[in-house]
Order: C-alpha cells, then structure tokens, then sequence
C-alpha cells in the first residue's frame, strides 16, 4: 500500500515526456549536399531559362518626356512654365517602334523621386469616405486636405487624390488614331469594394492650391479608374502606373506620335516623368533581373557540387570517423 | 580578543565591498540590493549583559534586546507592489520596454499600442506572480514558526505556553522531548540528574548523531518548575556572532549578591535555536540569544535571486543590439529630417503634423527618432523574453517528469523549482558538495573486523575486484586481437601470462563478491553489514583463542557512552536498539549483540552485558564502571575502567590506530603487524577503522591513579582540561591489542558511479562537511575523491598556534603551510601522482581571509580533491562564493540540510535533496532531487540538452528579429526615412506571435543533438558546454551577421525583382501592399526554413510547428483578405486577386530564400564536412552508419572520450591495473631473467626470447 502511494508520484510514461518520440535525424552526408545542390542548380536553371526568355519576348519603349516638353525659353525656369495657365502645355513626341508591340500594350506613366510612399501621403486618405456616402465628414487623416474654404468636406480628401497626376497622352501613328482604353485598369476588388458606386466627387480641387487631375462630378468614384489607379500608393519612389491599355498591335519601325499634355508638376523637386509603353507575358513586364539571378544562382550551385564532388574524391572524410573527435584530435595528456 | 577587534573589520568591510561587486546584475542600472553581512567572521564584542529570569529589565535600553519572531519574507502586503515592479524594471529590457510601451500609447506609434503593451505586461506579471507566490510559501513557512509554543516562565514558579515570537530575553523557558529550542538558550537543568541533555543538530550541521549538552553544577538543582521562583542570575557573553562552534561567556550567580560568583559558560552549556532535544524528558534554560541575534538566523542569508550566465550573456547582447537600435534609429531621424523637401504634393510648410515639419528641424528630427525606437524594435523583442520563459517551464517539466529521476524507494522525483537555471546545469564545472545525507545516507555499518591478526568480514576489495574485472575484458580483446592478422606473438605471450596468473583469481573474487553481497542483502540488520561464518552464530567460541576474542567483544559492548533503547519496530524480538553519541558506537553496539556480546542495561554506576561463555551459555554480568576517559579531538581515544564480577579491574580502550599503537605495552603488540596490514586494506575501501585494546589494572595501581584522577578533576580552572590529559596518560599505557574494526559511512546507491562520471565530464567535486575530519578523509576514499597513492596535503592550525589566538601568528602558519605544499607540487610535477587537500574549519576560516585567500584558491585549484571538514554554514556559502568568483568556473552546490542554505543560495546552482526530512535545502534550492546520483543524468543529459536547446534558441531568435528589423529599416531608404512600415500592422503583431513562435519553442523544448544514452556514454560531450562554445561571441557575431545579410538580400531582390515593371499578365504594378506581402512572405518563408536547418531532431512536433507555421500565414491572408475592407483596409483580398495568381509572386519567394540560405548552407556543410564537432561526428557514428551501438569502434570512442581524472572509481582501478600490470612485468621480467641465466638456456643458442631484450 505503501509502495503504491509513493509511486503516485512516478511521472507517467509517455514518449513525449520521456523525450523519445520517433524523430528524423537527417544527418548532413555528402550524399545529401552534393543531391541538394544539384537539385537546386537543376531547378533554377530552367526557371531562370523561361523567365529570360519571357521577359526578352516582352517589347517596352521607355520615353522621357518631362525635360524635352518645356519650352527652350522656360528651361532655365521650369517651375515657372508648369505654374502659369496661360501657357499651353501640348507637347508632342514621336517615338519609333523597334519591334513589333502585340496587343493588349499597356501604357503607362513612370514617375521617379516621387514618394508616394511618404508616410504623411500614405496616410493622407480616407477609406470611409471613398467607399460610403454617408461618411462624407470622416476626414480625420485627410488634413491638410480636408475641407473647402466653406469648411465643406471635399470628397475625395487628402493628399493623394488631391495630387492626382493630371497628364494626358493621345497616341496615334501613321496619322490615325490609336485609342487607348481607359477601362479596367484599376484592380476589381477597388471598383467593387472600396471605391462607392454611390460617391460623387464633391467640392473637388475647388478652390485654394490645386494639386493635379480634376474629377468630374457626375461619375462616381467607383468608375474613376485614374484615381484608384493613383490612390493605390506605390512602394518605391520610381514606379510606374498604368494609364491604359491599347487593344491594336503596333508593327514594328512605325513612328508613334504622342501629344502630351503635360500638366504635373514634377519640376519643383526634380522628379522625371516617363511615357511607357509595355507588353507583357507571364512574368508580367520587362524585368531580365529575376532571370538573371535564377541562372545565376543555379549556377553557383553546381560549381559548388561539383566542387564537393572533387573534394570528397580527393579529400575524403570517412562519415562518422571518429578521429576527427576532438579528444581524438588533441589527445589530452 | 577583543584587540584583534579593529583591523579585521576593517578588512571585513573590503572584503564584503568587493564580494558585492561580484554579485551585481550585469543587466541593471539600479543599485543591487542592500546585501547583509555575509562575510561576518570576526570576533565578537562582549557586551550582551542578560539578566535571568527577568526579562522585564530587557524592555528599555540599553538591555532591550530584538523580539524572537523571524521574518524571511522580502516583501510584505504593501510594500510588495512597489517593491516586486522596481525589482522588475530595474532590467534595462523591461524598462525599454515599458518606455516603448509609453510611447506606443501616444500619436507617434507606427502600430497598435496593445501589441506592446500586453507582452510586456504578461512578461512583468508572470515574474511578479511568481516572486509573490515564492514570498507567500515564506511567510506561511515564517508564521508556522513564530506561533510554535513553548513553556515560558511567569513569575511564582508557573510555566504557560507561549508562542515563540513572544520570548524575551531573559526568559526561562522548558522544552519537552523532541522539541526545537526556540532561541539560543543557556541549559540550566534537564530531566537527568547529572544535568546532561542530548541534542541533535541536523538542522544546523547536518549531523543527525547525538550531542551532549551539561549544565553547571551550580544550576543543577533548579529542575523543577516550583524552584524558578526565585532563581537569579545574570549573564555576560559574547554579542551576537555567527559562530556555532563557539560562545563565551560568564554567569554570575550565588544565593545572595554578597556570595555571587562568576562561572564560566562554554558552548557545552549553549543550546542552540532550531537543534532539537532528544532522549532526555526535558530541560530549562534561559533565552540568551532572541531572533535575529541567534547564531543559527545569523547563519542564513536572504536567497539572492539567480540568472544564468547565458541569460546575462544574452543581456549583452541585448546591448549590442540596442546600440544598433540607437544607431539606425538616429539614422532614421536625421535622414528624415535632411529630406523632408519642398514636396509640394505633400503639403508640409501648411500643416500642424510636428514631425514632418521642415521649420522646426529639431523637434521633428526627434519625434522622429522616438518614432523609429519604436518601429525597429523588433530588434530587441520582448517575445525573446516571453518565449524563454515559456521554453523554460517547459524543459523544467520535461526534468519534472523523466522517469529515470524518479526515486522509486523514497518515492520523490527530481524537481526544477525555478527554471531560471535550466541551461546553466549544462555548464557545470565545479560541484560543491556536502556529505551527510548527500553523498553518504548517514548510516553507519558494521563491515569488518580483525581480531588476534585475523580479519573477517571478507576480503573483496570493490576496486581490487573492477580491475580484474577489467583484465579480464582486455585479455578477451588480446584474444580477439589473436584471430586477427595484427596481432604479435608478443601480445600472446604476455596473454597467456595473464590468463595463467589472474583471471582465475579474478574470476574466484567476482564470484565471491557476487555471492557476497547476495547474501548481505538477506541479513537486513540495520548497520550491521557483516558476514563471515566463523565469526556468526557463536561459531567463534570455536577458535583457537576465545580470551582474546571476549575481551575483544567487550571493549566493544562497554567502551562507549550509549543507552540501550527499546525496540519499538519489534516489540517481539530481544534484539536492542542503541542510542549514541556518534553512529559509530550505535554499530558496534549492535555488533556486539550479534556475536553475542548483548550490552543491555546502564546505570549511574554499572553496565549490565549479556555474554555468551565459552560453553555457549548465555550469562549476564555486570560490569562496575569506574571512571570513563572520554574522547575528544586531541586524544582521539576513549577508555573505560570497569571491575567485573571477579573483582578484576579491566581498562577497555579504544582509539585511533597511532594513537593506540604507541600505548601498547611489550607484551601487547603480538598483533600489530597483521593489525596494521588489515587496516592499510580497510582504508582504502574507504571504511572508518578503530583499534580495541585493553589492559588489566592491578587493584593498588588503579587505586594510587584514582585518586590523582579525582584531585585533577576538583580543580577548577583553564588548566584542569590539560591535568586531566596528564592523568589519564598516565594509566592508558601499556595497552594489549585486540584488534580492530571497520564500519562503513554508508554512500547513498550510486553515488560512486556518478562522482565516476561526472569526473569523467570534467567536473570537479569539492566536499564541504561539517563533520570531523577524519570521517570526511574516509568519505573521501569510500567516494573515490581520494586514493592511496594521492599526496595529500593537510591544512589546519597547529596547537600552540591555536592556543595563542594570534591572528597574525595564525596567518603566518596557514601561509607557510601553503607555501610548503605549493614547493611540494612544483617539485613533484614530472609525476602523475595526483595532489589532494584537506583543510579544517579552523584553517580555512584564516585561509579565506583577504590576504591569503588567493594563496589557498591558487592551491587549492591545482588539487584533484579538495575537502574542507568542520566548516560552519556560513563557510560553506564564502568557499562557494571565492570559488566562484576566483576561478570564475560554473559552481554548482549540493546539500540536504540547513546548513547547506548558504552554499546553496550562493552558487550559481544549488540542488538541495529532498530524501530527507529537513526541507530548509530544498526549500533555497533551485532543483532539488531524491538522491545525489540523479545528479549525472540532470547533468550530463539535461544540461546538455538544455543548454544548447537555449543557445540555439536565443541565437536564431536573435537571427530572426535582425532580419525582420532590418527590413523596416531598409524600406524606411526608400521612403526618405518618414516613418513608413512596409507592412500591415497585423503582420508585424503576427511575426513573433504566431508565424515563427512555435518552431523556436519547439526548438527549445524538444531539439536534442543526440539521445540521452549517448550523452551518458559520451560525458565528453558536457565538455561543450563547459567550454561554452554554443553561446561563444562567435556565434553570436555569426548569426548576427547571417541576420543582417539575410535582410539585406529580402530587401534588396525583393524590391529590384518586383519593380518598376508589371508583376502580371494583366500589366498591373505593385503598390506598397503587394511588396509588403512579398516580403513578408519571403521573411516567413526563409526563418522557418532557417530554423528547419537548425533542428537535428524532427518529431512530428517540429514539422507541424515548421511548415504549419509558413502554412499558417497563408490561412492567415486568406482569412484577413476576406474580411469586408473595413477591417482589411489595403490588404482586402489581397492575395487571391492580386498576389497568389501571380507566377511571379512565387519565383520571388524561391529566388530569395535559396539565396538567403546559402550562405548558412554553405557554412554549414564546411564545418560539418570538414571541422565536424564532436556531436556531429557521434551523430554520424549512431544514425550514419549501419553499426551496431556495441561495435568494437563506437565501446573505444566511448572510452576515450571519458576524461581522463584523478578521482573517482575508474581512476582507481586504472591506477590499480597499472600496478598490477607492473607487477605482472615484474614477474615476467624476473622469469626471464631466472630462465637465461639457467644452465639450459645457455645450452640452448637459438632461443626465440633472445631478440625480445
């Protein structure tokens, strides 16, 4: 009886609390290095391969336009060309096409030194308002740009709509017209969920300082695919956006002419706008970097097999020998 | 005395400022706590005036004395609040913390404030918790004490209970049988005539044995409740002192004050709070010493809170981090400011937001750095904290619940009482340990005995018995090596020799031994561990000379100062229980009743024996007692005289083998040669010996000594100790030998084996006792921490040193000693003869002091033992402390009693036994286990394991927080520094919470680099920890560094593969939450991979954590992407529409991770393949090939790895098989020789021995 009581106490068997549970041990064997980096370097290679090849099918025409479009008179003095509305701004450039761009070709603007990722623009929005009518005063986060001089909210607040970019580009080539379709360029969940069908711009760029692109006040915010475009801010102080998308091929060595209306301001803090034109695959856009890396990774992990390889035929360590034991190693006297 | 008085405190105070520094928090910015006066060693004052029996005079001053109620407690009810926070934020961490916490609360914070607040306040609340609820068992423990009763006297000889914490000073108190004596008292009476009392002092010493306590004559016939009436008297002693071996002090006390004479107190009168009265009905004494001015509370210390070294380690690196944190976050700031511009599309110069404000660049600049302390953060994260002592309280369950430390006889397991300390148990290098109930189960046994030159009891020699044993093995491998093709006609030869020689020997000793103890096991006399046919069931009435063999039993039934008691466990039997003043006698008591030699009745003037005659008759006789010499510390003898029933006077002696020796008389030394032999054998099995002797004393002899005898006894004076000496020399000569005994000090079960392996680990084992030295030598043999062939050093005072009380004659003395001794290892370095020390508590007390103490630690360092014997409590914890602090070497301390309290609290491990009643050790102990053999495997297994379970985990934790960290800030490069998180607010709460919490806590928890058999074969394996080299600066600049290269190519590919151009088929870009969400994706991909390349040992556990964890972030995204976006803001389905469908998306992830790893996996195999370690190397030995564990290979590296040691058991028999292995030689050499010098060999030319020489 006594016996029993004192082995209450026993701690019970398990595997768990007698740390035996069935474990892998996987042991780092030659075999397992030499396999591991082969199957890395086999795996990588290929990928990087297609990904090449993907991104070198991909045609993309970069255009600089911001510096070339102001007036040789006004080059000194930019700020002051951009600033004064009695000036017009058309601007015309003609572009040749080295290889042939197959439809859909997305057009973009590329803006560079522009944070958009500034934590103060970031913040300069308001969700609610943008999505629900009746949220029409939750402008908290929206200052500076909040309300009108009759202390009337402004819908859509804050700074990133206020600075909504406001250049425009007509392509045509061989002297016709080339539409570009601005519809479905904004992402669906935008147009569906957080831009309201029902919210009509209001008291917008009215009065005081105005930032960019007006808004016209019939179309509701749900269908002003430029501004949700804009107002989901980009990560990098270069990015691109996507102003929209032209159905028609364009053959290759044709002459495209775009007359731009170049109305933002990017003179005053040294910004650089860009006109691109840009097909895409399955990697999306141009980008001959992530190729790159794939096969070169890939490659530095074959040399490196076959490094080992060499190693473990020429300096072999028997797996487990025991005179690589340190008390082996430096004999203790 | 008393001049001494000044230079020492001086020092003393030096000395305790020094010992302070040692002791502070590495990681605070507080003053440490006030410590009190742990080094308190001199000699008190001498001003305490009690006046007896009259404690009203001690309430006003000057005689008002402190109370009696002891407080252990460190907090009370209000100050505990305040006091338990101040304690917790004087960690730098939590006060970063709360400070974050603060400012999280506020406008600045880049996330939601909970998110800080809520571990911070689990972290702080959960060491709160337990702080209180440890304080709480305190005062529970302190109000059971302070409201124990005890009979106080009132006035008009009446006695009422009262609690303890009443009692005055002054206060005559009774304590009844098995009592504790509430406070230091002086004995005035007991319930024996002669006003002797028994105490035991386990609580104080350790000792469970018996001590006599005697009152003054003068007060000895105040034994009667009425008679305290008008009892007076007053005391003048010493002030309160931790010393528990001294007092001094004088009663002045006479009928009247006109005839008052002063007497004399010493400690033989003292009584001591918290010792306990046995075998005597009662006493009375008088308080002297109240509460915290007792020597036993003055003894204790308070329990100082302990951290592990790698958690202070850890603190650094905190710093180091902290200072990255300062530095990016200055970065940050000044970067915001230089750049905030004219952006016109944000609008700054119009606008109230104080950090982006370009007019004012000083306030913004600092907002801005406050902002980013906050933001990067995670570099320090407060989850470390969380998930340690999560982690921790796991691995202590994982200890609490190991079958194999479970104690099946006391029914006790091992138990982690704080977890703090787990990883420390994997760095041990220096175990302090004390003896009685720890090493040894403080039961002395019977063993052996050698009468007229004959020994019985059994020959087998343990050590003697392994290394035949152990021959045996190698001549089977010789065998072995003899079917092979390597093996010489040499090897044969010298097999052959051995075979012939000794493996039928060792064979005949196994058997014997088996058979040996198989047959002890059924005698089951406790303390009595003998048999041997001749000697049992009177057969020895059978042998050559029964005179000699009589007189031999009787020195053993009447030479001692013992009572017989009855046997209450059976009532039945006629068998006797004894009660002694050392257990020593307690066994020859009872081995005296199993010859036959029944010793059953004492009175004031006779003993009474019942003895077998020659004719096997049984007889009582009785036995006058004439005087008895007691024994004591010089004379190392004891005798007494005693005239039988014939009128003969007989004088028993028994004594110390030198001692006796050179009292022996011409015709008493027939035996001494084989006497001599058999002792040389017993001490060396580590057993306790003593020599009987006896001699007939002619009537006219013994009447001329007995009256010089009682003259010495009548004076009165310092010099009657001495005189008595002088007389009692004078008839303690010339002595006949009979022979002598061997009890064992029995060890605990296993305790040889483990003191073997952790030897063989690389520990070192220190035995701090309070018991005499020679009991603490003869442990140190039976525990193998000390051989024959050790040069053994002794350091203790020499007498007329002593009798001086010159501390600076003293010091010169103990200076000398260890000066000779170091010339002797100088000297004697070219041998292999080991070094060993054994100090006296006396010695120790001046070798600690400031001067010398490097000089003894400097020694005592070099020996392979060292064993300090009657050291006080308090000398405990300041030897643990010195050790500590001097070689700055891991100590652990382990002890079963109160006064193994100190050395516990102060080591940095202290394991109290919990076998034992006493619960003091258990309770200041941070683990405490049934038996000291647990110790190997809470060493050797969960040390090991623990440790590097908590290495690896800090520093992959360290690794993840850099990397995640670093991410905020590089992106912040991008932004122009204004404070921008790259990623949702969710997911920064979700990093360390869910995503990668659980695979590092299972890393912690349950990773083991190989089982725990393997440990325990391979001890060299503890030599990692000891050596540290897991949590080595190395490492952690390493894995610092793979932190920062891991983010910077997260941040780096991440933002040149997803950008400028389309990411998808549908042309569109990212925006800041798609990159947010790649990289994020490829952090929670890449640490838990990482982490998978750390782990050796995959349960199920660790692959659902693992890949659970990265599989979890996507339920995660799923779920939050589908929430209305209201609450998902710009994560709303996120990665179904947007991310997730695109290849490119997971090309990135498989790019950045590969990449990320590879360096670590590159690293990785170097080292493995080309610098293995050696758990790597055992690894592949166990899982790598198809071997069997008792492949010939895997027994020789199991071998090899142990280290090789001076002490233990297997160094023994090492030694021992070298000297046979000489003898052997010799022998062989000797044959030769006799075989080429014979005629035939020179007749025979071409002899194949020739070549050999």
């Amino acid at each position: 009886m006594d016996q029993k009581n004192k082995n209450s106490k026993k701690p019970v068997y398990s595997k768990f609390s007698q740390q035996e549970l069935p474990a892998w041990k996987p042991i780092l064997t030659p075999g397992w290095v030499i396999a591991s980096y082969i199957t890395i370097g086999a795996l990588f290679i290929p990928i990087g391969l297609l990904a090449w090849t993907a991104s070198d099918s991909v045609v993309e025409i970069v255009d600089r336009y911001d510096e070339a479009c102001v007036p040789d008179d006004f080059s000194k003095n930019p700020q002051s060309y951009i600033q004064n509305p009695d000036i017009k701004k058309t601007c015309t450039r003609s572009i040749k096409v080295p290889k042939k761009l197959v439809a859909p070709i997305f057009v973009y603007y590329q803006l560079e030194n522009f944070y958009q990722n500034h934590r103060r623009f970031v913040k300069s929005k308001s969700d609610k308002q943008l999505r629900d009518v009746k949220a029409e005063n939750d402008t908290k986060f929206c200052l500076p740009v909040a309300y009108d001089y009759d202390n009337k909210p402004i819908v859509p607040c804050g700074l990133i709509a206020w600075s909504l970019f406001n250049d425009t580009y007509k392509i045509s080539t061989r002297g016709k017209d080339i539409s570009i379709e601005k519809k479905g360029i904004a992402w669906k969940s935008d147009a569906k969920a957080k831009f309201g069908s029902n919210v009509y711009p209001k008291n917008f760029q009215k009065d005081g300082l105005i930032g960019g692109a007006t808004l016209d006040e019939s179309i509701p915010l749900s269908e002003q695919e430029d501004l949700m475009v804009w107002m989901r801010t980009a990560a990098l102080p270069t990015f691109r956006k996507l102003y929209g998308k032209i159905n028609t091929d364009i053959e290759a060595h044709d002459t495209i002419k775009v007359e731009i209306q170049n109305n933002y301001n990017t003179y005053k803090f040294g910004g650089r706008k860009k006109l691109v034109l840009s097909t895409t695959t399955w990697i999306g856009g141009k980008n001959d970097f992530v190729g790159m890396a794939y096969i070169s990774v890939g490659g530095i992990c074959l040399f490196m097999a076959i490094n080992f390889i060499l190693l473990y035929v020429f300096r072999p360590r028997r797996l487990g020998d025991p005179s690589y034991l340190s008390w082996n190693r430096h004999p203790i006297t | 005395m008393p001049t001494q008085q000044s230079p020492n405190n001086h020092q003393q105070t030096n000395n305790k400022k020094r010992l302070k520094w040692s002791n502070l928090y590495t990681f605070s910015c507080f003053k440490p706590p006030k410590n009190n006066h742990l080094s308190d060693f001199g000699q008190p004052g001498f001003t305490r005036v009690v006046f007896c029996n009259d404690s009203s005079k001690h309430k006003t001053k000057p005689y008002k004395y402190c109370k009696n109620d002891v407080t252990t407690t460190k907090y009370n009810v209000i100050t505990f609040l305040p006091k338990s926070l101040f304690e917790q934020f004087r960690r730098v961490a939590n006060l970063y913390f709360l400070l974050v916490a603060a400012l999280s609360a506020t406008s600045l914070a880049p996330f939601s404030a909970l998110s800080l607040i809520a571990p911070l306040v689990f972290v702080v609340g959960v060491s709160i918790l337990k702080e209180g609820v440890e304080d709480w068992h305190r005062f529970l423990q302190d109000l059971e004490v302070n409201s124990r009763k005890v009979r106080v006297h009132v006035g008009d000889g009446k006695f009422v209970d009262r609690s303890w914490k009443t009692l005055r000073v002054g206060d005559v108190v009774k304590v009844n049988k098995n009592e504790y004596f509430p406070s230091d008292l002086l004995l005035l009476s007991s319930s024996y005539e002669d006003g002797v009392c028994y105490v035991e002092t386990m609580n104080l010493d350790g000792e469970t044995n018996l001590k006599i306590k005697r009152c003054l004559e003068c007060t000895l016939r105040f034994d009667d409740e009425a008679k305290f009436d008008v009892f007076k008297a007053v005391v003048r002693c010493e002030d309160p002192n931790s010393s528990l071996y001294t007092f001094v002090g004088n009663l002045e006390f006479g009928e009247n004050i006109a005839n008052e004479v002063s007497f004399p107190l010493s400690t033989s009168q003292f009584l001591l709070r918290d010792s306990k009265l046995q075998n005597t009905d009662y006493v009375y004494g008088v308080v002297v010493f109240t509460g915290g001015d007792t020597k036993v509370v003055r003894n204790s210390m308070k329990s100082p809170s302990k951290r592990s070294r790698v958690e202070r380690k850890m603190d650094h690196v905190i710093y180091v981090l902290f200072f990255m944190l300062l530095l990016i976050s200055l970065i940050a700031s000044i970067g915001s400011v230089v750049y905030t511009d004219q952006w016109w599309y944000l609008q700054l110069m119009d606008d109230t937001d104080a950090s982006f404000d370009p007019g004012n660049p000083l306030v913004s600049g600092f907002l801005q750095f406050l902002r980013a302390l906050i933001l990067y953060g995670y570099l320090i994260p407060i989850s470390l904290y969380v998930s340690i002592e999560v982690v921790k309280f796991l691995q202590a369950m994982l200890i609490n619940n190991d079958q194999h430390l479970f104690d099946e006889t006391s029914g006790k397991k091992v138990e982690a009482r704080t977890s703090n300390l787990n990883e420390e148990l994997g760095q041990v290098e220096m175990i302090l340990s004390d003896k009685t109930g720890t090493l040894t189960c403080n039961q002395m046994e019977f063993r052996k005995c050698s009468i007229e030159g004959i020994s019985y009891g059994g020959d087998v020699n343990e050590i003697v018995r392994a290394a035949s044993q152990r021959m045996n093995i190698d001549i089977e491998s010789y065998r072995f090596n003899l079917d092979g093709e390597d093996s010489t006609p040499r090897d044969s030869v010298e097999m052959v020799e051995i075979t012939s020689d000794q493996v039928l020997e060792s064979k005949n000793s196994v058997l014997d031994g088996e058979h040996d103890t198989k047959s002890l096991r059924d005698s089951g006399i406790k303390g009595f561990n003998f048999r041997d046919r001749r000697l049992m069931n009177k057969m020895w009435i059978h042998g050559s000379n029964v005179w000699d063999m009589m007189m031999f039993f009787r020195v053993m039934a009447l030479c001692h100062t013992g009572i017989p008691v009855e046997n209450e466990e059976q009532p039945g039997s006629n068998k006797l229980k004894y009660e002694a003043e050392s257990p020593e006698e307690v066994t020859f008591l009872i081995a005296a009743q199993e010859f036959g030699f029944q010793f059953c009745r004492r009175t004031q003037s006779s003993m009474f024996v019942k003895e077998i005659d020659p004719s096997a008759s049984e007889v009582e006789r009785e036995y006058k007692l004439l005087n008895l010499l007691e024994f004591s510390s010089s004379r190392k003898r004891m005798s007494v005289i005693v005239r039988d029933e014939s009128g003969q006077i007989f004088l028993f002696c028994k004594g110390a083998d030198n001692i006796i020796f050179d009292r022996l008389g011409d015709g008493g030394r027939t035996y001494q040669h084989a006497t001599t032999m058999h002792l040389a054998n017993y001490a060396e099995d580590g057993l306790r010996t003593m020599v009987f002797a006896y001699k007939k004393i002619k009537d006219s002899e013994y009447e001329e000594w007995s009256s010089s005898f009682s003259k010495a006894k009548a004076v009165i004076g310092p010099e009657r100790d001495e005189l008595l000496e002088n007389v009692s020399e004078n008839i303690e000569k010339d002595l006949v030998l009979l022979g002598a005994v061997a009890v064992d000090d029995k060890l605990q079960d296993g305790v040889a084996e483990c003191i073997d392996k952790l030897a063989q680990a690389g520990l070192k084992i220190w035995l701090l006792t309070g018991d005499k030295k020679e009991t603490a030598v003869n442990i140190g043999f039976a525990s193998s921490l000390l051989r024959h062939d050790m040069h053994l050093f002794h350091l203790s005072l020499s007498r007329d040193v002593e009798s001086k009380n010159q501390l600076k004659a003293m010091k010169d003395d103990i200076l000398n000693q260890i000066e000779a001794s170091r010339q002797v290892i100088i000297n004697e370095k070219t041998k292999d003869d080991p070094f060993a020390l054994v100090v006296d508590g006396k010695a120790l007390e001046i070798a600690l002091r400031n001067d010398i103490q490097d000089n003894f630690l400097q020694l005592a360092v070099t020996c392979a033992s060292v064993i300090c014997c009657r050291v006080s409590p308090k000398q405990k914890a300041l030897i643990t402390r010195l050790v500590k602090k001097y070689t700055g070497k891991m100590t652990l301390a382990i002890g079963d009693g109160a006064n193994d309290v100190g050395m516990i609290q102060e080591a940095d491990i202290g394991i109290g036994i919990s076998g034992m009643e006493g619960m003091q050790a258990v309770m200041a102990s941070d683990f405490s286990i049934p038996q000291f053999r647990f110790l190997e495997r809470l060493l050797i297994v969960h040390g090991h394991w623990c440790y590097k379970r908590i290495s690896k985990m800090i520093l992959y934790f360290v690794y993840k927080n850099i990397v995640f960290g670093l991410t905020l800030f590089y992106y912040e490069m991008y932004s122009r520094f204004s404070g921008d998180v790259l990623y949702d607010g969710w997911y920064m709460v979700m990093f360390n919470l869910f995503l990668t919490s659980l695979p590092v806590i299972s890393l912690g928890v349950l990773e083991q680099d190989v089982s725990s058999d393997i440990c325990l074969q391979f001890p060299a394996l503890y030599q990692q920890g000891q050596k540290g080299i897991f949590f080595s600066w190395k490492r952690i600049i390493g894995w610092m560094g793979n932190g920062i290269l891991t983010s910077l190519v997260i941040s780096i590919l991440n933002v040149y593969v997803l950008s400028p151009s389309a990411f998808r088929k549908g042309g569109q870009v990212v925006d800041i939450a798609h990159l947010g969400l790649t990289t994020y994706t490829t952090i929670v991909w890449t640490v838990n991979c990482q982490i998978a390349l750390i782990i050796t040992h995959f349960t199920w556990i660790q692959h659902i954590f693992i890949w659970g964890s990265i599989f979890s972030w996507y339920i995660f995204l799923l779920f939050y992407g589908a929430l209305p976006p209201e609450y998902s803001k710009r994560e709303y389905k996120l990665l179904i529409e947007a991310v997730g469908p695109a290849p490119m998306y997971w090309i990135v992830v498989l790019l950045v991770v590969v990449i990320s790893l590879l360096p670590y996996f590159i690293y990785m195999v170097i080292q493995r393949s080309f610098y293995p370690m050696d758990d790597h190397v055992i690894q592949e030995m166990k899982y790598g090939r198809k071997v069997v564990v008792d492949d010939e290979m895997w027994l020789r590296e199991e071998k090899s790895s142990r280290k090789p040691t001076q002490i233990g058991f297997s160094a023994r028999v090492d030694a021992k098989i070298l000297y046979l292995k000489d003898q052997l030689h010799r022998k062989k050499m000797f044959i030769i020789k006799s075989i080429t010098n014979s005629p035939i060999r020179r007749s025979i030319s071409t002899n194949p021995l020739e070549n050999r020489d």
